[in-house]
């Protein structure tokens, strides 16, 4: 096995191009959020029925995937899988990138940012919020001190495996937060289910590896480093398990909301019913996000090369947001059923499904966290030995089978 | 089925008991060990009046409610300074006319849907920041000061009794502080409550002649209110989910 050296990236005019293309976005999501704070959300498609929006898409969905980066770290350190080692560091950056992408789009789309003192100050224990706002402050700590032991020299392995474990049971604990945000949710039948904490916890899987890969295959030839084909064809593999897994753990979801009768109309309203949700689920969700990504990555995997591995890992993604898009917002555009046996009416929109069309300041302030988190993980490389010289199929431990 | 006609006498000034005064004089210590730290003295206030002794709650009589009357919603919007402004969608309603017509046997009904004041509020439990807080005498209220606008309230009120801001407010009531990018909903009217008097609401519809509406201490044997659900048979919306609404309806 050859050793892995580590070097910090030294930018290219193609990298500056890059990062003036993320700060960009970024500029544009700043000035969405001051016109959103100075006008209101009134500017915004949210409204009193449809109360989180597509930030909330966007922040989610790099919350969900920040947890899923760290698993390449994991399996290295927890599990023991030698050829995962020489990422590990990329991988703790990368789930600390995307979290802080994740958290500043949910934050600066509070009615309030400017109170975020107040939510770092003033707990209500019995508010999943709450503990997530705890759960997520403590992934940046856990994380930063095992991206610390991984990079000081002379902590011993098992320093690293401890902390590296406890970094692990942090993160279940992170998805685990994060799906009981909708889980808790009594009141409507979108939610309501305790499946939700697993389902996060197997999306995050899937779509912090995804990321984790495209993040990968475009790092490394822009920064002229090699990547074995092999390496990336087995992280392949690894995702098209878990896009499965997500497809299971879906089709149980929604199979048993429709075993009971109180949720048979929000399951018909997902299912088989005339609004964009209806495609969202079949098309965007388990088509393009699940089974296409899944055959094309388990399919002759080992025949797999790495641009399907790369093309896969964009489904995925893009079926992730369909998923979380049909989550968020399909679970509030279904009404709330307040009186079941009655048709309603009322000046509040009772008994109608509700409309929701994101304005472009919606769109600069989600786009603006995933640029945020692509360029923090940038000027991590860049200023830290994080990414290793070369990434050859010869770290692939001898004595494992290729498949 | 006939309720008592509304009895303003049901409802008289919160009475302190020494657990009470204490109380209050905790509110009262907090504002004047710390003047101008208006959260301290906000949040003190705010529970100063309320007497652990009562619960406030409202029995609503569906038959009695006309399907075109609106004067419940006029009244609280006069009262607390909310109004229409023609965007439905985003514009605040702490209180709303709901029409409801029976899927099987076509029975139409027509009642008011407000914050429903329960025993165990979800809002309460998943604000992060404590803002959505129930006072000790069952009025569930939103301290604007402490609001940072997450909106996870609005996600869980099966009653979609909540609002949010959505744009800047002009003419506000004095007794019912509004502001951009926080939440809101019907406060019961406390300012009316703690001086003694009922929700506007209430007294709308009393004055309407239909007297749909009946505002008490549900936890006073004697009360009109009291008396009323214990003879008659009444229901709290989405009782399978136990939150023990304060606010039930009667012939629905």
């Amino acid at each position: 096995m050859e050793r892995t050296v580590y070097s910090e990236v030294t930018p290219t005019p193609a990298i500056w191009m890059l990062g003036v293309l993320l700060g960009a976005f970024i500029a544009a999501a700043g000035l969405s959020v001051l016109y959103i704070e100075h006008h209101g959300h009134i500017v915004t498609g949210m409204n009193n029925q449809i109360v989180w929006g597509l930030p909330h898409v966007f922040a989610i969905f790099l919350i969900v995937a920040a947890s899923g980066a760290l698993n390449v770290a994991s399996i290295a350190s927890v599990f023991g899988k030698i050829e995962n080692k020489p990422m590990a560091r990329y991988s703790g950056l990368l789930s600390i990138s995307l979290l802080a992408g994740g958290l500043a789009v949910l934050v600066l789309d509070l009615g309030r940012p400017d109170r975020l003192i107040v939510a770092m100050t003033t707990y209500n224990f019995t508010s999943i919020f709450a503990w997530n706002i705890i759960l997520y402050n403590g992934f940046f700590a856990i994380v930063g001190a095992y991206l610390f032991v991984q990079m000081a020299r002379g902590i011993a392995p098992n320093v690293i495996r401890a902390v590296g474990t406890a970094a692990f049971v942090w993160r279940l604990a992170l998805t685990t937060g994060t799906g009981s945000i909708f889980g808790w949710l009594v009141a409507r039948s979108g939610y309501d289910a305790a499946i939700m904490a697993p389902l996060f916890i197997i999306m995050s899987f899937s779509f912090g590896l995804a990321f984790f890969i495209l993040v990968l295959g475009t790092t490394f030839p822009l920064t002229n480093r090699f990547l074995g084909p092999n390496l990336i064809k087995r992280l392949g593999r690894l995702l098209g398990v878990f896009a499965v897994a997500v497809l299971y753990f879906t089709a149980v979801r929604h199979l048993t909301n429709f075993y009971a009768a109180e949720h048979g109309d929000f399951e018909r309203f997902i299912l088989f019913g005339d609004t964009m949700f209806t495609p969202l689920f079949w098309i965007g969700q388990v088509l393009i996000g699940g089974v296409i990504p899944a055959a094309m990555l388990l399919r002759h995997a080992e025949k797999t090369s790495k641009r399907q591995v790369l093309a896969a890992s964009i489904l995925i993604i893009l079926g992730g947001i369909a998923h979380l898009y049909g989550i968020i917002i399909g679970g509030q555009a279904f009404p709330l059923e307040i009186f079941p046996a009655y048709d309603v009416t009322s000046t509040f929109a009772d008994g109608v499904i509700n409309n929701y069309s994101p304005t472009i300041y919606e769109w600069a302030l989600g786009l603006g966290g995933v640029a945020l988190a692509v360029m923090i993980a940038g000027m991590g490389v860049v200023a830290l030995r994080i990414l290793p010289m070369s990434l050859s199929d010869a770290k692939i431990d001898p004595t494992e089978p290729d498949f | 089925m006939k309720l008592p006609a509304l009895n303003n006498e049901t409802v008289r000034p919160a009475e302190m008991n020494r657990r009470d005064f204490f109380k209050s004089g905790a509110a009262v210590a907090s504002v004047t060990l710390a003047p101008g730290v208006t959260l301290m003295a906000f949040g003190g206030e705010a529970n100063a009046n309320a007497d652990a002794g009562k619960r406030w709650g409202m029995l609503i009589d569906v038959n009695k409610c006309a399907t075109d009357c609106n004067a419940c919603v006029t009244a609280c919007s006069t009262e607390n300074g909310w109004k229409m402004d023609g965007n439905p969608e985003t514009d605040a309603q702490w209180i709303r006319k709901v029409d409801l017509t029976h899927k099987q046997t076509g029975r139409e009904a027509s009642l008011p849907m407000m914050c429903q004041h329960c025993e165990t509020p979800p809002c309460v439990d998943v604000c992060p920041t404590g803002a959505s807080f129930k006072r000790a005498d069952g009025i569930v209220l939103v301290d604007k000061h402490t609001c940072i606008g997450c909106r996870y309230c609005m996600m869980a009120c099966p009653f979609k009794a909540r609002s949010f801001v959505h744009e800047d407010v002009e003419d506000q009531a004095a007794h019912a502080p509004r502001g951009k990018g926080t939440v809101e909903s019907c406060t019961l009217c406390v300012h009316r409550v703690d001086e003694g008097g009922i929700p506007a609401c209430v007294e709308s519809c009393s004055a309407t002649g239909h007297g749909a509406m009946m505002f008490g201490d549900l936890n006073d044997p004697a009360s009109d209110i009291a008396q009323a659900l214990k003879n008659y048979a009444s229901i709290g919306l989405r009782d399978d989910l136990r939150l023990n609404p304060g606010v039930r309806y009667t012939n629905l």
